[in-house]
C-alpha cells in the first residue's frame, strides 16, 4: 500500500515538473498561446483542460480491457469530445464572459495532443488510480505552465495581473505582448531560460570532476 | 463579391490560420524543416479544409439544428471519416496525387486548424460558399506560413546561433517575428 502510494505521488510530479507537458514536451500549443494574454482567461483554460484530462482518463482507464485495440484511437477521441462538450457547456452557462472570450478554444481542447497523448500513453495500460495521479501531474504542470506564460504576459503587456494595475499610470505596456507574436517570443524567452538552466546544470558537475583532477 | 473576397484575404493573411490563432502548430513546427515538404502539406491541409468545409455545412444544415450537444463529436467522427474516404478514392484513381499528397491526410485530419476551421464557420454561420472561400483563403495561408518558416528556419541553420537558443526556443521567436510581420496586413481594408 505504501509502495502503491509512492509510486502514485511520484506519477504525479513527474508532469508537474520534469515531464512538463509544455516546457519539456512542448505539447498542446494550439490552446495554450491562443488564451493566455491574460492570467484568468490562462487559469480557466487550464481548468478546463484539467476537468477533461481527469474524466477520459478516468473513463479510457475503467474500459481499458473492453476497447478493441482496432478503434481504440476513434474511442479516445469521442470520450475526449464528451468530456469537453460537457466542459463547454459548464462554462457557458456558469461563466459566459469568459466563455465569450475563450470562444471556439475550449471546444478545440478535443485536438490538443497532451490528452490524446496520455490515454494512448498511460491510461489505456494503468490501474485506474496511476491514471488518475498521472493525469493529475499533466494537467496541473500544464495549468502551471500557462499560468506562468498568462501572467507573464498580462504583466509586461498590460501592467496589470489578474486585472489590477501594478505600475501606476506611468508605466508603457508593451502591448505586443498581449497580442497574438506575444505569445510566440514570451514561450521562446521561456524555453530559453529552461534550456540555459539546464545547460548551465550540465556543466557543473563536470567542472567540479576538472577541479578534483 | 466583395464580401467573397474580404473573407478570402482575411483568412489568408490578416487572420492568418497559423500565425493569428496559432492553430497547426503542430506541423508548422514539426514539418516546416524543408521547402519542398512544407509546400506538399500545405496543399495536402488546403485540400481537407475544403472537404471539411463542405462537411461542417451539410452537418450544420441538416443534422445539428436536432442536436446541437452533438456538434464537436459529429464533426470529428465525419470529418476524418470522409477524409479516410476520399484517400481511398484518390489512391484509387490517381496514384501520383497520392504519393504527393497522401502521406500526410492521416496526420493532419484532426489537426486543431481543420476543426477549427469547422468551429469558425459555424460561428460565423457562413454560407457554403462562403464556408468554400473561407477554406481556400485559411489553406492558402497555412500553405504561405508553412513555406515561409521552412524558407526561414533553412537560413537558420546556416547560421552561427547559440547553442541555448537552437530548437524550440528559436523556432518560437522566428514564429512570433513572422507574426509580427503579418500583423501589418491588418492595414490592408479600412472600414472607412
Amino acid at each position: 500500500m505504501a509502495k502503491d502510494s509512492s509510486q502514485a505521488y511520484a506519477e504525479f510530479a513527474k508532469g508537474l515538473w520534469k515531464e512538463n507537458p509544455v516546457f519539456v514536451q512542448v505539447l498542446g500549443m494550439c490552446p495554450m498561446l491562443a488564451v493566455t494574454n491574460s492570467a484568468i482567461n490562462a487559469l480557466a483554460m487550464g481548468g478546463a483542460t484539467m476537468f477533461v484530462l481527469l474524466g477520459s482518463s478516468l473513463l479510457i482507464s475503467l474500459l481499458r480491457n473492453v476497447i478493441p485495440k482496432q478503434v481504440r484511437i476513434s474511442t479516445y477521441i469521442i470520450v475526449i469530445a464528451t468530456f469537453v462538450t460537457l466542459a463547454d457547456f459548464t462554462l457557458k452557462a456558469f461563466a459566459p464572459a469568459l466563455h465569450k472570450e475563450l470562444g471556439a478554444f475550449i471546444s478545440l481542447i478535443v485536438v490538443n495532443c497532451l490528452i490524446l497523448g496520455r490515454q494512448e500513453a498511460f491510461a489505456s495500460r494503468n490501474t485506474v488510480g496511476m491514471a488518475l495521479a498521472d493525469a493529475m501531474g499533466m494537467s496541473a504542470g500544464f495549468l502551471f505552465a500557462l499560468f506562468c506564460l498568462g501572467s507573464a504576459r498580462e504583466i509586461v503587456g498590460n501592467g496589470s495581473f489578474f486585472g489590477f494595475p501594478l505600475f501606476g499610470p506611468n508605466y508603457e505596456p508593451w502591448v505586443i505582448m498581449v497580442l497574438p507574436p506575444g505569445g510566440f517570443i514570451m514561450l521562446g524567452l521561456i524555453l530559453l531560460l529552461f534550456g540555459a538552466i539546464k545547460q548551465a546544470r550540465a556543466k557543473r558537475p563536470s567542472e567540479t570532476a576538472r577541479k578534483a583532477a | 463579391m466583395n464580401q467573397l473576397v474580404w473573407i478570402f484575404i482575411s483568412a489568408m493573411v490578416i487572420n492568418n490560420f497559423t500565425l493569428y490563432y496559432f492553430l497547426g502548430l503542430c506541423p508548422f513546427f514539426g514539418v516546416s524543416g524543408r521547402i519542398d515538404t512544407a509546400f506538399r502539406l500545405g496543399l495536402a491541409n488546403l485540400f481537407v479544409l475544403l472537404i471539411t468545409s463542405t462537411c461542417a455545412w451539410v452537418l450544420n444544415t441538416f443534422v445539428l439544428p436536432h442536436a446541437p450537444y452533438l456538434q464537436l463529436i459529429s464533426f470529428i467522427v465525419v470529418i476524418a471519416s470522409t477524409v479516410q474516404f476520399v484517400e481511398m478514392v484518390i489512391k484509387k484513381l490517381s496514384p501520383a496525387l497520392f504519393r504527393a499528397l497522401g502521406i500526410f491526410l492521416p496526420l493532419i485530419t484532426t489537426n486543431c486548424a481543420i476543426l477549427g476551421l469547422a468551429l469558425f464557420q459555424t460561428n460565423r454561420a457562413y454560407s457554403f460558399v462562403e464556408g468554400i472561400f473561407f477554406a481556400v483563403g485559411a489553406g492558402a495561408g497555412l500553405t504561405l506560413a508553412l513555406v515561409l518558416m521552412a524558407g526561414l528556419r533553412v537560413e537558420a541553420e546556416l547560421s552561427d546561433i547559440p547553442a541555448a537558443v537552437k530548437g524550440t526556443a528559436m523556432n518560437l521567436i522566428i514564429a512570433g517575428i513572422l507574426s509580427m510581420a503579418f500583423m501589418g496586413f491588418a492595414g490592408l481594408f479600412s472600414s472607412t
